[in-house]
């Protein structure tokens, strides 16, 4: 922490003008309660010790970075390397702030955690933690992303967690954490809302960026150690964006690395059919925080879409907002076909099936790749496993069993 | 005083209700509007229909989602407040989430909510910590910002909440959403009390009220009474508004 903006974000919750806690009064008592339990957990070195060590021996962490020769051969640009969240126990980034924060519930004495899930990998790993943990849990996941992620629904049923259908609104993500935030507010006294992105009410996004950070800290020291240098590209897929901040913010300070964030383009911007809300979205305040959000004219939150379940969301964290109108980060979208397109890149040079959401991610890297020398070095953020979206991708692909 | 804080005397209670704006439909809304303002409603809540509404309850969900598949939008709740107002002499109350307020621009929305002849606002997404801006605006345009204080709230925040609430207090009845609900919790006595003790604005509680015995409980303690999912679910059981109306008479009944 060397400089303001590292420090972000301020008391209030704010980075720049985006964040706080636009939440009902009821909540209020339970965020500064959290915040302090957090803060007292940063200090507490049992605390520390404990979730470093279930970040080795359980999670698997570090998870490598693995320069991807027969990609970069390929494309025949700049050194791509790929890090591995897809090795991660649960195969997703979403581990490690499920980790974290089990660990602050259980050190706050809560027995209850309630959590949202759009594609489900949220889900699971937060199912996952509270089997280890021996906490009770409860999903909420839209009737719609019930059907299309049912591998994910029997996992977290395995686990032991209930799977609560939520019906209204669109039966996404967005409405899974209404129903989500609805619960907390009925039972508060008893209950930890796991929460899943760097979105929500502060110090939601703060709590989950700095789970994440590992992500980013682990890159910085295995970069350094292959090539004696920091890189020159961060890229990752953003949706809520907890994997992207993860990445980027250990290098915030470092000015001569670039940070690329991809959004979810969907059918394309035009069409409206999409999920790009940094892109083509504007300010205002959805699940307790100010940030870029894809609206109608009067204020009213759209539905989107994505082949990737975990970028359909309407908003993006705080800072992610901050990012791009401080210029620090750049922000592109790419469709459901372009990533389809870079699903497959990866299956067929690297032999490794990445999850649809990084997928958009390796179809930019694999464009902006061409035109820069091989000394250049990228890392995307592989922050899932393709397993989830075998069915969707080979439909979509036209290939059958 | 304003208009609101007018309505608030010793030994009477007032009676608040909420409806969602275009549910079922426009007309419906100008007419039970009608109906509460001759039955005994003190103050009108009209309720700004919004896709996310995170702290409502089922039926007020259903009565957003609805209400905005007939296309309402908050220039339209501005016209019919604007209709209510020039008929009836009941003050007025905007309720609804930020985002609409926050879209519509807050110095814009509150320029506009005032000419329209509402008399106040209530934002339940929006506690004090955010609420700097809008406050200073809607004390520009003598609108009343109404706070909400919750079960769980601590004194510290009952303190600041007496502090700057305009018009009334508004205290959730429970620690849940809105909704009708069988019971009302046991501490409520005692959290009115609690506010009590730091406030000097009438205390009107709301969320779950859905019986005149639970409305003659809360005013025992309290200066009014806020109802809304129960006259939603009336609304829907009986077109005629026949239901409606016999129950509002009821829980006025219950206050005097």
């Amino acid at each position: 922490m060397t400089t303001k903006d590292r420090q972000l974000p301020n008391l209030g919750g704010y980075f720049g003008q985006f964040g706080g806690k636009f939440v009902p009064e009821t909540l209020i008592p339970a965020l500064n309660e959290l915040k302090q339990a957090y803060a007292e957990t940063i200090t507490d070195s049992d605390f520390q010790q404990q979730f470093l060590q279930l970040c080795r021996r359980y999670i698997g962490r570090p998870t490598p970075l693995y320069p991807a020769q027969q990609l970069s051969a390929k494309i025949g640009g700049a050194t791509i390397l790929l890090k591995r969240e897809d090795l991660t126990h649960t195969g997703a980034h979403k581990i490690n702030n499920a980790l974290g924060q089990g660990l602050l519930a259980k050190y706050m004495g809560k027995t209850r955690i309630i959590a949202e899930t759009g594609a489900g990998q949220h889900g699971v790993a937060v199912a996952t933690v509270c089997a280890m943990l021996n906490l009770n849990c409860i999903v909420y996941m839209g009737e719609d992303d019930i059907k299309r992620q049912s591998s994910n629904v029997l996992k977290m049923k395995l686990l032991g967690a209930e799977v609560r259908p939520v019906s209204s609104g669109s039966r996404t993500l967005k409405d899974a954490i209404n129903e989500t935030i609805r619960d907390w507010v009925s039972n508060v006294h008893n209950t930890y809302y796991l929460l899943g992105s760097v979105v929500g009410p502060h110090p939601y996004p703060m709590i989950v960026r700095n789970f994440q950070s590992v992500i980013g800290q682990e890159t910085k020291e295995q970069v350094r150690a292959m090539y004696h240098r920091l890189p020159d590209y961060l890229i990752a897929c953003v949706g809520g964006g907890s994997n992207a901040i993860g990445l980027f913010h250990p290098f915030f300070n470092e000015k001569s690395v670039k940070f690329i964030g991809v959004e979810a383009a969907g059918q394309g911007l035009e069409s409206n059919q999409h999920a790009a809300s940094l892109i083509a979205g504007k300010v205002g305040v959805l699940h307790g925080a100010k940030s870029y959000l894809l609206q109608d004219r009067n204020g009213q939150i759209l539905t989107t879409h994505s082949i990737a379940p975990g970028l359909d969301y309407p908003g993006v964290g705080p800072e992610h907002s901050y990012y791009t109108d401080i210029g620090r980060a750049t922000y592109v979208a790419v469709t459901d076909t372009q990533a389809l397109e870079g699903f497959r890149l990866l299956c067929s040079t690297e032999g490794i099936i990445p999850a649809l959401e990084p997928a958009h991610a390796i179809y930019y890297t694999a464009k902006l790749a061409t035109d820069l020398p091989q000394e250049q070095l990228i890392v995307i953020n592989l922050s899932g496993r393709g397993d989830k979206d075998l069915e969707i991708a080979c439909q979509a692909i036209g290939m059958e069993s | 005083m304003s208009r609101i804080a007018s309505i608030f005397r010793p030994d009477y209670k007032a009676l608040i209700a909420y409806i969602t704006v275009g549910y079922p439909n426009m007309s419906t809304t100008l007419e039970v509007a009608s109906v509460l303002s001759n039955n005994g409603c003190d103050i009108i809540e009209l309720g700004i229909p919004f896709s996310d509404p995170l702290a409502d309850g089922v039926t007020i969900q259903k009565a957003s989602y609805r209400a905005l598949e007939q296309g309402i939008t908050p220039q339209l709740c501005l016209e019919v407040a604007y209709q209510l107002h020039r008929k009836l002499a009941t003050p007025l109350v905007f309720m609804t989430y930020y985002n609409p307020v926050f879209n519509f621009g807050v110095e814009a929305f509150c320029q506009a909510a005032a000419t329209a002849g509402i008399d106040g606002l209530i934002i339940p997404d929006l506690p004090l910590e955010e609420s700097t801006e809008l406050e200073a605006i809607t004390r520009k345009h003598y609108l009343d910002l109404i706070y909400l204080l919750a079960p769980t709230s601590t004194e510290k925040r009952i303190a600041m909440v007496a502090n700057r609430s305009q018009g009334f207090i508004y205290l959730v009845s429970l620690t849940g959403v809105t909704g009708a609900r069988e019971a009302l919790p046991p501490e409520l006595e005692g959290f009115v009390k609690r506010v009590r003790q730091k406030a000097q604005q009438p205390l009107c509680v709301g969320f779950g009220i859905s019986t005149p015995e639970q409305a003659r409980r809360v005013a025992k303690v309290a200066d009014g009474v806020i109802v809304g999912s129960r006259l939603i679910q009336l609304m829907e059981e009986d077109a005629t508004l026949s239901s409606l109306k016999a129950f509002v008479s009821s829980l006025r009944e219950a206050l005097s």
